[in-house]
């Protein structure tokens, strides 16, 4: 039996892989990647925990967070697509509208 | 055999999800977070979660991804994008959270190592009451699933599909080109 720390760990290091990649990458589909990297760090906690307390409520949740991924993806794809309507790129770096 | 199999999936994972980040054209990146799925459902397999692995290939690798690789291959990036300034500090923070992280996992083998290992202790719950095990393998995975979320989660279930109708609603106004302009003219 592998002890549940393995799997925190595990989580934690994808999580933090998701949280550098926001920071540090330009490319705005990349930093959609990396959030679907967090929302799989929290689903690999919430089914190991329900695996080791041998409770089902917690692959309930999976399916919370499985749909509002499914809904980010839809909108942010659907956000990226106008913004390169408008600005001809993808980098972050170019809209600074709000920048003063 | 347990553990070799779950060091093959989460190698993989760490693996493939640095690759996410680290990978410069787009479509590598969307292709790699695919094998990580694969392998997160592999893992979902070991710990007894089928119904799961079986939706996270569906929707994850099936849907979320294949809209990735559409958006990716309509915009036709071809340039070559740099890591973003605050490189640093990314990276900073990142090996700040991940000290901590082994940090506080060490501490905690140090505190528990004369106690029994956790794997054995996590029958009962943490007010002490012991959770009956035969509960999981009684009914299959999926019909447990079933049962409490139409019936304790029913509410939420039903947020959540508001949540989809609203997302496809955005999705739809967000991502057509002159919806109201037409209106207007």
């Amino acid at each position: 039996m592998i002890p549940l720390s393995y799997y925190v760990i595990l989580s934690a290091i994808v999580f933090i892989t998701g949280v550098v990649g926001v920071l540090i990458r330009r490319n705005i589909i990349i930093i959609l990647l990396s959030i679907e990297l967090m929302l799989n760090a929290t689903n690999i906690n919430f089914v190991a925990f329900s695996s080791y307390f041998q409770n089902v409520v917690g692959q309930v949740f999976v399916f919370f967070t499985l749909t509002v991924a499914a809904a980010e993806v839809a909108v942010g794809l659907a956000i990226i697509i106008a913004l390169y309507r408008s600005k001809t790129t993808i980098n972050v770096d170019e809209f600074q509208l709000l920048k003063w | 055999m347990a553990t070799l199999v779950f060091f093959y999936f989460a190698g993989v994972i760490v693996l493939t999800s640095l690759l996410v980040v680290v990978l410069r054209n787009p479509i590598y990146s969307a292709l790699s977070l695919l094998i990580m799925f694969f392998h997160v459902a592999g893992l979902y397999v070991t710990l007894r979660a089928e119904f799961l692995a079986a939706v996270q290939i569906i929707v994850y690798a099936g849907a979320i991804l294949v809209l990735y690789l559409f958006v990716v291959m309509l915009l036709n990036i071809k340039r070559e994008e740099r890591y973003h300034p605050q490189f640093p500090f990314g990276a900073f923070l990142g090996l700040t959270i991940l000290t901590e992280v082994l940090l506080l996992a060490y501490h905690r083998r140090v505190v528990n190592e004369p106690a029994s290992p956790l794997s054995h202790t996590a029958r009962t719950l943490p007010n002490g009451q012991a959770v009956a095990t035969d509960v999981a393998p009684a009914a299959g995975n999926t019909e447990m699933i079933g049962e409490v979320l139409y019936s304790t989660y029913l509410f939420p279930f039903e947020v959540a599909s508001l949540i989809l109708l609203v997302a496809m609603i955005g999705a739809i106004i967000l991502a057509k080109r002159d919806l109201f302009e037409q209106r207007e003219g």
